[in-house]
């Protein structure tokens, strides 16, 4: 193949893939719209209690919710699949059958129902995979399609499509570990847009790279980038679903059916969110404040010039060292770290998104007039 | 922790208008375009410090005051950390079910072989162990609080290399045509900013000479005019002394010799002329730097002749490296690379006002004494020159020949010391943040008491950090406990 086969391989690779992410976030939202009239508080036999502050205090009771319980947020739990709110979901509904008996739903509709929300769900996953690797492809063969071949980052249409490729991998990769299918209607949803967004308004020709980034650094500092915004991103999503959940609990009121109620509890939430940024934040930090300075030092005979770029990059890693900061400060965990960490991601999209148009720092490398 | 929490916002908002007002360090001429475009603002912000933000007294004063907060808070949890890394972990509490996390379960062997193998799973797992009667407390991850400590330190020592690098290091910038040299003086640089405790007798004692410089440029395409490629060849020698050495000059490919690097930061045409004076003289013959307008490579430039006699001469104007001509844009050039080169100019006759002792830019013409020449029609006489040709000015005044097209380099001359203290220390913070982010400090206790025959062990445990998966390390010492022999399933 040549480089304008690649080329032309990749635009029909992403633009595959944003039909079938598309239809992954319809099939995850299908997951939901059936879940709407199922109880929610089937869950609470799986470990989901949803009041949480039960007396539960028996180390019996206790040990025998561990499972279920920390399935939710907890690595490798007893089996892999199990442990999932869903699975358990599915498991309970049969012996929930008597609580069902509130809900309009018979018990075998209710066990259908079920039956087809993890039907959606599960497709809404392989679908995600399918678009991912597609996108992948697309990826690659971008970095092929340019001659002399380059890796795929080196305009604004590509930074978008390897950012949403970034959030979409962080995603799977920790999807079994933290059970995340819950973020799926988010993950497909923000990539769905993103791809759009790309295609439609940043899109350039493949071509070589401008002189300025024709350096090895390229691959290490965006590949970081890359890899910590995935993670801030899927830890900007736990945190907003933290702050939607968290108020539902607080509600004595809260809905027993539909997303929120079929989320892991707040507390949960915050552990992944926080369990994400922490893994984004020392990567954040080698891209930001190690890679990029040395990059700069060779290209520009300055590590550190106060580059729009730069400051932005800046104020992201003392915002989310703040997000780290609140974890630990009374009165601030909880609601007020998780609109920091959402602060955190705001000013990581302004610095992809309004320096690279409107700024003229140093780094713009968008591609387009 | 408040105040550093709020002091870190301030930082990040302090930060912004830096990225939004052209600042001086970076882009003194925006900054002057700005100011002129707002009269009224410019004195204000100017008060404020605002085209210099991360000088500015308000913004050292935050990051100076986070400092004083991290002492303030690293020395006093130093001596906390050096005490509690000594001591040993703590009794168990008297009711171990109310701990997060605890389990009860009977076993049938002996309390003290029960107690000997907890013991023997605590050290296993890395913990710090103590027994006393029919209990066991352990204790782990005391890394923790050292590797926040070590992050923490390491933001000072950052901060150390950092300034030691604006007070002591230097940066120029020098415009050098080819086959033009540079010797690192003072007075050889177009614009210098010394750091404050740098003397100008600091400067290393190298010099080179651009031998060759090469660019290419996309020829088709939607990015079209994009620079590909760009090197420049120079000879240089450290000390006078040293033999010449070649260096391949390119982006990411800087000169890094002892006191200074070299790096190619941009180019430009110096248009080379030939002027003869109205007494037919030769007045003047060399490149004259042009400067590029935008990414076709329009440059604007002058050339100042002030041998020509009787009167002196002035050119100021346009050199297009590729013509084209619209009736809307009148000329302009169609493509960056030197194709087809025109020089488009207006030129002056009068006094350029070299003499008054004042110093002058380069590119521009002090145009108080000049008087542009006309056309017998009375419009400004426009001069289009393309290379090769020689026109006559107007009443005699002389004539100009384009001779060629040479290219410039401009190259930025930098030192700043302290740059390896700096990576040292950040790269000694991530080490301890992953030490503070990913060790979690846990203790757990082990009582065992007889009851009915079997034993009855108690297992409790406490995490001192948030996000931990205390359930599941509680469950994993349960079944070694439990069992005498580990079982496979391992949990890094």
């Amino acid at each position: 193949m040549t480089p304008a086969d690649f080329a032309a391989f990749s635009n029909n690779a992403i633009a595959f893939a944003s039909v079938v992410y598309t239809l992954a976030l319809l099939s995850h939202i299908a997951e939901w719209a059936f879940g709407r009239s199922v109880p929610a508080s089937t869950e609470a036999a799986a470990g989901e209690p949803l009041a949480a502050t039960a007396s539960t205090e028996e180390p019996a009771a206790v040990s025998a919710s561990v499972g279920g319980a920390m399935g939710g947020g907890a690595s490798v739990g007893a089996s892999a699949a199990a442990g999932s709110t869903y699975d358990g979901a599915a498991d309970a509904a049969g012996s929930a059958g008597a609580d069902a008996a509130a809900s309009p739903a018979g018990p075998a509709d209710l066990a259908a129902r079920t039956h087809k929300i993890e039907q959606f769900g599960r497709i809404g996953v392989s679908l995600t995979v399918l678009a991912a690797a597609l996108h992948f492809a697309g990826l690659v063969t971008r970095g092929l399609g340019a001659d002399p071949a380059r890796v795929p980052w080196g305009n604004m249409y590509e930074f978008s499509v390897a950012g949403a490729f970034g959030v979409t991998a962080i995603y799977l990769v920790l999807l079994r570990k933290y059970s995340l299918r819950w973020l799926g209607v988010f993950v497909t949803g923000f990539s769905v847009v993103v791809l759009m967004l790309a295609v439609l308004l940043l899109y350039v020709p493949a071509g070589p790279l401008v002189p300025a980034l024709d350096s090895y650094w390229l691959v290490i500092h965006v590949v970081a980038a890359v890899i910590a915004t995935g993670a801030f991103g899927v830890g900007a999503m736990a945190s907003a679903l933290y702050l939607v959940k968290s108020r539902a609990e607080q509600r004595s009121d809260a809905a027993a059916t539909g997303y929120v109620a079929r989320l892991p509890r707040a507390a949960v939430l915050d552990r992944i969110a926080y369990r994400v940024h922490a893994f984004g934040f020392p990567i954040w930090t080698f891209a930001a404040l190690v890679a990029g300075p040395i990059w700069a030092q060779y290209a520009w005979g300055r590590y550190w010039g106060w580059d729009p770029k730069e400051v932005w990059a800046f104020i992201t890693w003392v915002v989310y060292a703040a997000y780290l900061h609140a974890r630990a400060t009374a009165g601030w965990k909880g609601k007020g770290a998780a609109i920091i960490a959402l602060v955190g991601f705001a000013t990581l999209l302004f610095n992809f998104v309004g320096i690279n148009l409107f700024g003229s720092g140093l780094h713009s490398y968008s591609g387009l007039d | 922790m408040r105040t550093a929490l709020v002091l870190l916002f301030l930082l990040a908002l302090a930060a912004v208008p830096g990225s939004i007002i052209p600042q001086r360090d970076i882009d003194a001429i925006a900054v002057s375009r700005w100011q002129d475009s707002h009269p009224t603002l410019t004195p204000i912000y100017e008060s404020l410090g605002l085209f210099s933000v991360y000088d500015s007294v308000w913004f050292s004063a935050i990051y100076i005051l986070l400092m004083v907060s991290l002492v303030g808070c690293i020395l006093p949890r130093t001596r906390i950390y050096w005490r509690g890394m000594r001591a040993r972990p703590p009794k168990a509490p008297r009711n171990l079910s109310r701990l997060p996390e605890s389990r009860s379960f009977t076993v049938d062997e002996e309390p003290a072989v029960v107690l000997d193998r907890a013991r023997e799973v605590f050290r296993r797992r890395r913990y710090r162990v103590d027994a006393a009667g029919s209990e066991v407390a352990a204790e782990r991850g005391y890394l923790r609080e050292a590797g926040n400590l070590l992050f923490h330190v390491s933001l000072l020592v950052v901060l150390v290399g950092f300034a030691l690098g604006s007070l002591f290091g230097y940066t120029g910038g020098v415009i050098v045509v080819k086959g033009q040299g540079f010797s690192n003086s003072l007075s050889q640089y177009d614009d210098f900013s010394p750091g404050a405790l740098f003397g100008a007798d600091d400067l290393e004692p190298f010099s080179f000479t651009v031998d060759d410089f090469r660019v290419e440029f996309l020829r088709s395409g939607q990015q079209a005019g994009m620079p590909t490629d760009f090197s420049a060849d120079v000879t240089y020698t450290e000390t006078p002394e040293d033999e010449p050495q070649t260096h391949k000059l390119a982006v990411n490919h800087p000169l890094t010799m002892d006191g200074g690097s070299v790096f190619l930061v941009g180019h430009g045409y110096a248009p080379l002329v030939t002027v003869r004076d109205g007494e037919g003289n030769l007045a003047y013959k060399g490149p004259a730097v042009f400067l590029p307008q935008d990414e076709s490579f329009a440059s604007f430039g002058v050339i100042k002749v002030p041998d020509a006699l009787p009167e002196q001469l002035g050119f100021e104007g346009l050199f297009l490296p590729t013509y084209g001509f619209t009736m809307e844009t009148g000329p302009y050039s169609r493509f960056p690379d030197a194709l087809d080169p025109v020089m488009s100019l207006l030129p002056y006759r009068g006094d350029l006002g070299l003499d008054s002792g004042e110093p002058q830019s380069v590119y521009e013409l002090e145009k108080d004494d000049l008087e542009v020449m006309k056309r017998a029609d009375g419009r400004d006489f426009r001069l289009d020159i393309a290379l090769g040709q020689t026109k006559q000015l107007p009443g005699g005044a002389g004539s100009i020949t384009f001779d060629g097209v040479e290219r410039w380099v401009k190259l930025q001359v930098s030192d700043s010391p302290g740059k390896g203290i700096a990576l040292g220390g950040v790269l000694l913070a991530i080490a301890g943040l992953l030490a503070s982010l990913f060790i979690r400090p846990r203790r757990a206790w082990v009582r065992v008491r007889q009851e009915g025959g079997r034993t009855l062990v108690e297992l409790a445990g406490l995490d001192r950090s948030s996000g931990g998966d205390l359930a599941e390390e509680i469950d994993e010492l349960e079944t070694r406990i439990r069992h005498h022999a580990p079982p496979q399933k391992e949990i890094p």
